[in-house]
């Protein structure tokens, strides 16, 4: 059964009547056609669904929508401010974090609250931060690169 | 560098643009990905969408009596049920060797094979539908192991090919009987490699339109190979090609899963005939694995000669796929294990006995480093594991067997380029080498080692998968009143980069600013076929033949200049972004100017560019000569550091230093990340990826239980670009992407052996084993305390 769900998503308030069993995922999806967040797996298992909840990760596709009822949900959509995009994303941009892309928005989203609680990680916490999102294609070397240029720590290798 | 002169007159410019080639130019469909509005096939919308689901096989190998599909379709909501009834022509990728049909008929060969699909308007409805779909079947004995496929009396699972081999494969060139006899040291081991898969990000997913008053299909889907798809349904679903339109999205990830046809393909292409509407399949991550077309489970039986001062004399090798249930890419696979022993060293005989065979397991197929990454990690490990015996060092072995380019191996390759002695000097001074390796010790109970390998992998199949006539690339570049340069092309983009490389080197030839141009990718409806991304192929070949239709383009806007300028084409200077006259730079004329000259009586320009490679490229003589051969072999030596906890068995990859000769690097950061990813590929390979099959049920379709390995296991990979100026190849480019992964396997059981004492022949190398092994040399150890 549809009720009311209440919440903020990338900063708007919103009044949505969703059914109790939807996943975020598929609300944020379907629902507000925030096609950014991917859904890679079968549940739970390789982050591409990472967004914020009133920010901190959360797997959108283990949430129900419903449980982040009257919180602040960010989306990889939420990033970008007046036509400019975040550090996070020219940092992934300009040093190849991202090849195919699909677990890009997953790992942005999940490197974004690390900055936020930690602005200068060094690489091991970096990798500590992401250990819950999957990437098939860069062997994560570049992510770990491009998450340190984004908080101006980037060293050779 | 070995490299012979160069033919060609593509040069990169003196000075090197930010954008042109050799520029570390991010990805021209770069921001879309990072801002997340990069649109997939799931992300698509469609109006008045049906939802698709597949009803799978729970029988390994069983006849196929009945599909009742009669109580599903009294449910209200369900619009179209197809079965095999639907479809009763046969697919696969290689034209000589279709058996399988996108819905199984009259025989069921795997757990997982698809029998029933169900249109409805919403995913409870197609559930549900798919609950009441009743199958009848006779089971039949089933195989789940390529030994047990193979005894006499075992059911055939294809009628036309005896003792489930689907492809045996018999060749010796040279003398390997006298260069045994020649040899001073003779060694033959076996080694056993796990089924891998590719475990893309992206799951399967596909989107389909039929309009039945014209009769036109759409199909929009995850593939790497638009192209056979496009055949594949025109074939499967009885329709003129002409009729059908295929469009790939963004895809995310492929690395040989995607390069078949794959039978969702046509299954969503029946529903949405079938329900004369738009169908959406969206699989899951299980469903993935079950589609599988990974690299097979491999046993592999290798002999090697060698004198006494490390040159080789001779190779045996026998090697046996479990290829699963069908045809698909297996007859390629088997072919290039064989193949591809030849082209990395001096080699002078090689005898190669090959068997696929059919078992009751998912069908594999192509997978990055297609054929060669198994028998690769058994020579190089032989070749180890000998020259220890010798007394010579493992770089040092394999510098006394390098070839000298120009040449031509003894089954018919030829190798133009070779930066292997380059990249052997950078890893073993970026490693430190000389003074560590064998020296590593121990710092309590962890082990530390070091190991390297060699690789290499073809730029391209120089032969075509189907034989047209047609170029083996076509690049179109289009030029209309806003002086917007729009590239056309067929080549695929599935994060490997290829539209990117492809931008700047039409960026290069024009000399334009590259924001003038715009790429378009993967409409049948616009863009020119391409034979897909594969064997990697795109940069090379269709790198060529985008350089040659910026050089076309280029041609007719000089000669428009010209007329503008009222001079001849030989005085005008051509600066790209505009033109003057030469020597007189007052006289110049912007892009716009040009542009609207060369419009002039003809209107929009659409030029041309094509590549193919000539025949002399093409391969042996010999049956299956074509597989291995390409214009272009990258090649790759990497060095790898790990300690092994010797309490746990577990690993820890320290560090990889990878050295590419790939030619020449037209984007340095992308060849960077290609090489960091397949070494990283080979990683999971060699450590923890394994498919398991109990009873012929997949018991690890999910990315955790299957072993993916996280960031956290992950080591720093240090890449070195080795450039040798392939003459063929676009600016003197080779691939990138698939020769560095196979050598990973060997240099880790060769640093393995040094942190633990023993040498590992069977992949994964997982912590169980040297557990396992471990517990065997402290009770051997105890036994000799006793003894004494």
């Amino acid at each position: 059964m549809k009720t009311i769900l209440r919440l903020s998503v990338n900063g708007t308030p919103r009044e949505d009547a969703v059914a109790g069993n939807a996943l975020l995922i598929d609300y944020l999806r379907d629902g507000l056609g925030l096609s950014g967040t991917k859904q890679g797996c079968d549940g739970g298992e390789c982050g591409a669904c990472t967004v914020l909840v009133d920010g901190l990760p959360r797997l959108a596709c283990g949430t129900l929508a419903h449980s982040v009822a009257g919180r602040e949900v960010e989306t990889i959509e939420s990033l970008s401010h007046e036509g400019n995009i975040s550090r996070l994303q020219r940092a992934f941009h300009e040093h190849l974090g991202a090849q195919c892309g699909f677990c890009t928005p997953g790992m942005i989203m999940a490197a974004e609250a690390l900055l936020r609680s930690n602005p200068q990680p060094d690489r091991a916490q970096i990798r500590e931060a992401l250990a819950g999102n999957l990437c098939r294609c860069t062997g994560y070397v570049k992510i770990v690169d491009s998450v340190e240029a984004a908080c101006g720590t980037e060293h050779a290798l | 560098m070995n490299a012979p002169e160069r033919k060609l007159t593509l040069t990169p410019a003196a000075t090197k643009s930010d954008r042109g080639v050799g520029a570390r130019m991010p990805l021209v469909d770069g921001i879309e990905k990072v801002t997340g509005t990069a649109r997939y096939t799931a992300d698509l919308q469609a109006n008045g969408v049906l939802v698709g689901k597949i009803l799978r096989s729970p029988y390994a190998h069983a006849e196929l009596l009945e599909v009742d599909v009669s109580e599903a379709l009294k449910l209200p909501g369900v619009r179209a049920i197809v079965t095999g009834a639907d479809c009763d022509v046969p697919y696969g990728v290689i034209p000589i060797a279709q058996n399988e049909f996108p819905l199984a008929r009259e025989r069921i060969r795997y757990i997982g094979e698809p029998v029933a699909a169900v249109a409805a308007v919403d995913e409870a409805t197609a559930d549900l539908a798919l609950s009441r779909i009743r199958l009848r079947v006779r089971e039949l004995p089933a195989y789940f192991k390529a030994a047990d496929a193979r005894v006499a009396d075992a059911v055939l699972l294809h009628e036309n090919k005896q003792g489930n081999i689907e492809r045996a494969v018999h060749n010796e060139f040279g003398d390997t009987a006298a260069g045994f006899a020649a040899a001073d040291l003779i060694r033959e081991e076996n080694y056993d490699c796990a089924e891998v898969h590719h475990a893309m990000m992206e799951p399967n997913a596909a989107l389909a339109t039929f309009e039945p008053e014209r009769g036109h299909l759409t199909l929009w889907s995850v593939t790497q190979v638009p192209y056979y798809v496009h055949l594949t349904l025109a074939q499967c679903l009885k329709m003129a090609a002409a009729h059908i339109r295929v469009i790939k999205p963004f895809v995310g990830g492929g690395f040989g899963h995607r390069v078949e046809p794959l039978n969702f393909e046509v299954i969503v292409a029946l529903l949405a005939r079938a329900a004369r509407g738009t169908v959406r399949l969206l699989m899951t991550r299980e469903e993935a694995f079950l589609t599988h077309r990974g690299r097979p489970e491999t046993q592999i039986r290798i002999r090697l000669g060698l004198m006494r001062d490390g040159r080789m004399t001779a190779c045996q090798a026998e090697v046996v796929q479990r290829g699963g249930a069908y045809g698909g890419y297996g007859l390629v696979t088997i072919l290039y294990s064989g193949a591809l022993i030849n082209g990395l060293y001096n080699l002078p005989a090689v005898k190669y006995d090959g068997y696929r065979v059919y078992s009751n397991t998912p069908p594999c197929g192509a997978m990055r480093g297609h054929g060669t990454v198994n028998i690769r990690f058994a020579f190089e490990s032989l070749l180890d594991t000998m020259a220890a015996e010798l007394g010579i060092d493992p770089i040092a072995i394999r510098r006394r067997n390098l070839l000298q380019a120009p040449t031509e191996t003894i089954n018919g390759l030829k190798v133009m380029s070779y930066g292997l002695p380059e990249c052997l000097d950078w890893v073993e001074a970026a490693s430190g080498w000389k003074a560590r390796k064998g020296r590593m010790g121990r710092q309590g109970h962890i082990g530390k080692g070091l190991g390297m390998a060699c690789s290499h992998f073809v730029s391209g199949s120089a032969k075509p998968v189907h034989f047209t006539g047609q170029p083996h690339a076509t690049i179109a570049l289009r030029l209309d009143f806003d002086g917007g340069v729009t590239i056309l092309t067929g080549a695929a983009d599935i994060g490997q980069g290829s539209s990117t490389i492809i931008t700047q080197i039409v960026t290069e030839v024009l000399g334009v600013d590259y924001r003038r141009l715009r790429l378009i990718a993967n409409d049948s409806a616009i863009t020119p076929k391409d034979n897909g991304s594969y064997s990697s192929r795109v940069t090379f070949m269709v790198g060529n033949a985008a350089a040659d239709a910026a050089q076309n383009l280029k041609t007719l806007l000089v000669a428009a200049a010209a007329r503008r300028l009222k001079v001849t084409e030989a005085d005008v200077e051509w600066f790209g972004e505009g033109a003057a006259v030469a020597g007189d730079p007052a006289r110049h004329i912007p892009f716009e100017d040009i542009a609207e000259e060369a419009l002039v009586g003809v209107g929009m320009l659409t030029v041309n560019g094509t590549f193919t490679c000539p025949i002399e490229f093409q391969g042996g003589k010999q049956r299956g000569g074509a597989v291995g051969s390409t214009m272009g072999f990258s090649y790759a030596a990497q060095a790898v550091e790990v300690s092994v906890d010797l309490d746990l068995g577990k690993i820890t990859i320290d560090k990889v230093w990878c050295a590419i000769d790939c030619g020449f690097a037209i984007n340095p950061m992308s060849v960077e990340g290609q090489v960091q990813g397949a070494v990283w590929m080979g990683m999971g390979q060699a450590m923890s990826e394994e498919t398991v099959y109990e009873n012929g049920r997949h018991r690890a379709t999910n990315f955790m239980d299957y072993g993916v390995p996280t960031i956290v296991d992950s080591p720093e990979i240090e890449v070195h670009i080795v450039e040798s100026i392939d003459p063929n190849g676009p600016f003197g480019a080779k691939e990138a992407s698939e020769g560095p992964l196979s050598g990973f396997m060997s240099a880790l059981a060769a640093a393995v052996e040094e942190a633990t004492g023993h040498r590992f022949r069977m992949l994964p190398i997982t912590p169980e084993k040297i557990f396992a092994v471990r517990q065997e040399q402290l009770a051997a150890a105890a036994n000799e305390v006793t003894a004494q």
